[in-house]
């Protein structure tokens, strides 16, 4: 009988979409959160603490037929400032780019201070400057308020 | 120059050092030994939600020593606040009726808010633990007018660090003006570490301590603050403390410095300092209306274009 060569499950490359390499490890679930995924369509591949020269180690997100577009994805710099975005045409990378914060954090996080006006039943949407990128820091728009790495993690 | 008063990050050393010149020529019009009609028929929006005693009466003084007048309210028992109006469908309406607003609010971030929301200039009066802008430029101004400079002062702010706003606005500017600075508070009213994190990035170092005599033989402006009762849930505890940031006539007398509160004070300055050529606090409380007449000069008459461009 012929031995069978074992199956690679892992990485496995995709004909057209988005790689997300370089995402700190473990935390590949809140990226998902922040690109809205899973919703209920995309093709999604996680892999979690894979090998990384660079990193050590990390994780790696693959989403099928779907090219993101780079503001879409900049917000994860906020929990994975080291991750990268792969455009795949055909198995072929066709763009890579880093992910960057802009300058301002929208929609997506609270202000934690529980006085601000974006906790109230004011309806006022949360809006943060970004002071330093690598560790990240925001300053929240309204209450000033500086908001930290471990604070923007314990969100998601 | 600016179209808004929201928070003293905002301003530039130069921009302060501007209103500070302004509000030197707005003197013998605030003690009304000048009269004014720059301002006339202008109004002044107030929406005040929490209360006020200095800030609001300074805002109606300086409007109306201006030649101008004041609408609004001091208490939003009598407004539809009640029945559940939002801040700003509140603050909408009152720019309908005002060529600016002067809002005090307990939520942080309030007065951002309605800045973006109305096309009037907005004035912040306090929001919640928050900034104070105002009070910060007229305590800026009672130093300058004091000293002739704030750059080279050495600073001691005293008392509750922590939830006081008028410190935290204070800390900001005196950073911007190269002032030292020392924080005398009891451990449970500790500037809050974001603020000091924000001085030291800006390159400031503060020194911290628990007690005033640790820094009493050094400091030019001695900046108390109220320590309030209900921070403390043991009585006890409270007294002691109280105690132990009490200036009376022997912390101050023959010594080199003044005394400023941003005001009111309960019993953290004893009356018998009131007398002392140290004691700046009811001078200080004056200040706040040739501070906040050039604001309102600058903000509404160079803004909306008055007929009564001129300042007498």
């Amino acid at each position: 009988m012929d031995m069978k060569k074992p199956f690679e499950l892992r990485v496995k490359p995709i004909k057209n979409g988005t790689v997300i390499d370089h995402i700190t490890a473990n935390r590949s679930l809140n990226v998902l959160n922040i690109l809205g995924l899973p919703d209920g369509r995309s093709k999604v591949t996680v892999a979690m603490n894979m090998d990384s020269s660079q990193l050590g180690s990390k994780d790696i997100v693959k989403i099928e037929n779907r090219e993101l577009k780079p503001s879409e994805v900049d917000q994860i710099a906020l929990i994975a400032p080291r991750a990268t975005i792969n455009i795949v045409r055909d198995y072929k990378i066709v763009e890579k780019a880093k992910v960057r914060l802009m300058d301002e954090v929208r929609g997506i996080l609270r202000c934690p201070n529980p006085n601000c006006i974006t906790n109230s039943d004011e309806g006022v949407e949360n809006r943060f400057y970004v002071i330093s990128e690598e560790p990240v820091l925001l300053r929240c728009y309204y209450c000033e308020r500086l908001i930290e790495a471990d604070e923007i993690e314990s969100q998601f | 120059m600016f179209e808004n008063v929201i928070s003293i990050k905002d301003f530039k050393r130069e921009d302060i050092e501007f209103i500070l010149r302004e509000a030197e020529k707005m003197e013998p019009f605030a003690s009304g030994e000048k009269s004014s009609s720059a301002l006339r028929g202008k109004i002044l929006g107030m929406m005040f939600y929490e209360p006020s005693t200095r800030t609001r009466l300074s805002f109606e003084t300086a409007m109306k020593r201006l030649g101008g007048d004041v609408v609004g309210f001091a208490d939003t028992g009598a407004t539809s606040a009640v029945k559940g109006e939002s801040l700003a469908d509140t603050a909408m309406m009152l720019s309908a009726y005002s060529d600016a607003i002067v809002i005090r609010h307990n939520l942080e971030g309030a007065a951002r808010y309605i800045s973006d929301v109305v096309d009037v200039p907005v004035i912040n009066a306090g929001d919640g633990a928050g900034q104070h802008p105002t009070q910060t430029l007229l305590d800026l101004y009672t130093m300058k007018r004091f000293f002739g400079r704030i750059g080279s002062l050495r600073v001691a702010l005293v008392g509750d660090l922590k939830y006081g706003r008028t410190v935290h606005s204070l800390a900001y500017a005196l950073a911007v003006f190269g002032a030292s600075m020392s924080f005398v508070s009891p451990p449970v009213l500790r500037m809050p570490d974001n603020i000091i994190h924000d001085l030291r990035r800006a390159g400031v170092e503060v020194k911290e301590t628990e007690r005033l005599d640790d820094v009493i033989d050094e400091v030019d402006v001695l900046y108390v603050t109220r320590i309030q009762k209900e921070r403390f849930p043991d009585p006890e505890e409270y007294s002691r403390i109280r105690g132990a940031y009490h200036i009376d006539g022997s912390t101050v007398a023959d010594r080199d410095l003044i005394v400023m509160h941003p005001l009111p004070r309960i019993d953290e300055i004893s009356p018998e300092v009131d007398s002392l050529p140290q004691a700046m606090y009811f001078r200080q409380a004056f200040y706040g209306v040739p501070v906040r007449m050039a604001l309102l000069r600058l903000l509404i008459s160079e803004r909306r274009g008055s007929e009564n461009q001129k300042i007498v």
